[in-house]
């Protein structure tokens, strides 16, 4: 059985349908990444992913025992963040309180946990800076070392390279791949479509329904990706029309 | 110095409104971090002009005023939190609903009963006087739980005030924390509303958070000082009080501003 899977879920806001039927799954191991134009659906797609908002109709089975507390989410970031008085630690070592029922403070173990998932992001030497005077590369840095800590099975990422410079953006990238190499199942949304067919094994592509869903060499050829990729000719000609009016 | 203090503490009222302050200060500054960081800030001074308007009431009916004001600041904050989070008012104006509505109901109240009078002036800017034997037993027990709360609740009030879709998508009960948080408050704004006044009390929550986060830079060094400035503004505002003959919640708030100024300066040097 499938890790995730989707069958003809759709969502609404306020009874106006964003999203409407969405089949596809997610097996263990596999880097998905779903694509789209704003407004297209995606980020109501996350939130029903992670059980906050209900599908419209249809709806999303989680396989293989995955709790829906057990997925380490990478939101886009608040603005009451960027001035957040908290060191890269307290931010890293909250991803564990979703595993813990009742426990009110941290344990040993807890707190090895934390020290070693900011191991693997590099960011063991930032843990007493304060979080709000890191870098955008360093804060997302931290912000996967504390969904690692929520999870040792699936990473939900929302547009993670938003307003990041090219070297941090390649950096995450090669972070994330890492991280799904070692069998942490990665679902990620990006407007970054070329990035997306680089490091993903299947491709979720929506606009407002599902446009396409399969596996990465099967995008690169569909009709959809070929105009989202800008390889195809009648995109060029259609972006040169549009530019002309 | 110390033969004013000792002066001071000779006196019952003063040592009853200074073990009052103090647990009232150290709860308003814990919470006051996480409001301050959440944006709620103005919740503070939403719940004293209702706080206001239940002592009002209570002053009428002749009830007790902590058993009045509890339960009908508790309700508004309850109230408070589900307007912003639900409805199409956002979270401030929601905020300014309720608190005008409420000051209103307080003064045609007042005025029905007692007519403007002193009373109605302690309400408003506080008076160490307000305290009796009965009540500082009540607010020690209260304040002691509202603190009791909060450090077994810590590490999640810091999630759900870092980032409370996170806290939500990982299993934490979000919503409870946010009315936890709100409850507390209200309980904090009671006990600290008749000695600091109805005006002045959400200055003892935004203050010391404030001036905190000028200097530290981790979320416990934060809560840390906060506590500690507003023990010691609060000290040092009765000592003003009392030595200059001044009301002592706004003593108490112009230490805090001081407070805030000293660190603020003290940032910007660190950062020359």
């Amino acid at each position: 059985m499938a890790l995730i899977s989707c069958k003809n879920a759709s969502f609404d806001y306020d009874g106006n349908t964003v999203v409407s039927e969405l089949n596809f799954e997610v097996d263990t191991g596999d880097y998905l990444c779903v694509v789209g134009e704003n407004g297209s659906g995606k980020s109501t797609l996350v939130k029903g992913l992670l059980h906050l908002k209900n599908p419209q109709s249809g709806e999303i089975i989680y396989g293989e025992g995955l709790k829906s507390t057990e997925i380490g989410y990478l939101p886009q970031q608040t603005a009451a963040q960027k001035d957040f008085p908290a060191s890269a630690y307290e931010v890293v070592i909250s991803g564990l309180l979703g595993s813990k029922d009742f426990s009110p403070f941290f344990s040993k173990a807890d707190k090895a946990a934390a020290k070693s998932n900011m191991e693997l992001l590099k960011v063991t030497d930032l843990a007493k800076k304060c979080y709000r005077e890191l870098s955008g590369g360093q804060q997302q840095r931290v912000l996967l070392a504390r969904a690692l800590c929520a999870t040792e099975k699936l990473l939900l990422l929302d547009e993670p390279v938003a307003g990041l410079d090219p070297i941090a953006t390649n950096d995450l990238y090669a972070a994330v791949e890492q991280i799904n190499k070692q069998g942490v199942t990665v679902i990620m949304v990006s407007h970054d479509v070329k990035t997306a067919v680089e490091y993903a094994n299947k491709i979720l592509h929506l606009n407002n329904e599902q446009a396409y869903f399969g596996n990465t060499a099967g995008y690169v050829e569909s009709e959809v990706g070929k105009v989202f990729l800008g390889t195809a000719p009648q995109a060029n000609a259609a972006l040169g029309g549009a530019g002309n009016v | 110095m110390f033969d004013i203090f000792a002066e001071m503490l000779s006196y019952p009222f003063i040592t009853r409104a200074l073990l009052v302050g103090v647990l009232v200060a150290l709860c308003a500054s814990l919470l006051g971090v996480s409001l301050v960081l959440k944006r709620y800030s103005m919740i503070g001074d939403g719940l004293s002009h209702v706080g206001f308007g239940s002592l009002a009431l209570a002053t009428a009916l002749n009830f007790a005023p902590l058993a009045v004001s509890l339960p009908i600041v508790g309700l508004a904050a309850f109230l408070l939190l589900r307007l912003s989070e639900n409805s199409k008012i956002k979270g401030d104006a929601a905020i300014a609903m309720i608190s005008t509505s409420a000051l209103a109901v307080g003064v045609i109240i007042i005025s029905m009963s007692t007519g403007l009078n002193t009373d109605v002036c302690n309400y408003l800017f506080g008076s160490i006087l307000a305290m009796s034997g009965n009540d500082v037993l009540l607010s020690v027990i209260l304040s002691i739980v509202v603190i009791i709360l909060f450090v077994i609740f810590y590490n999640r009030i810091f999630a759900v005030t870092f980032d409370e879709t996170f806290a939500r998508a990982t299993g934490t009960n979000a919503g409870l924390f946010n009315m936890l948080i709100a409850l507390l408050t209200a309980v904090t704004i009671v006990l600290g509303m008749r000695m600091m006044g109805a005006m002045l009390i959400s200055s003892l929550i935004i203050f010391p958070a404030l001036t905190a986060m000028r200097v530290c830079k981790s979320f416990k060094n934060v809560i840390i000082c906060a506590t500690i400035v507003s023990v010691t503004a609060f000290c040092i505002g009765m000592f003003f009080s009392f030595t200059l003959d001044i009301p002592s919640g706004a003593s108490i708030v112009v230490v805090n501003v001081l407070y805030f100024m000293v660190f603020t300066l003290v940032s910007k040097i660190k950062k020359a």
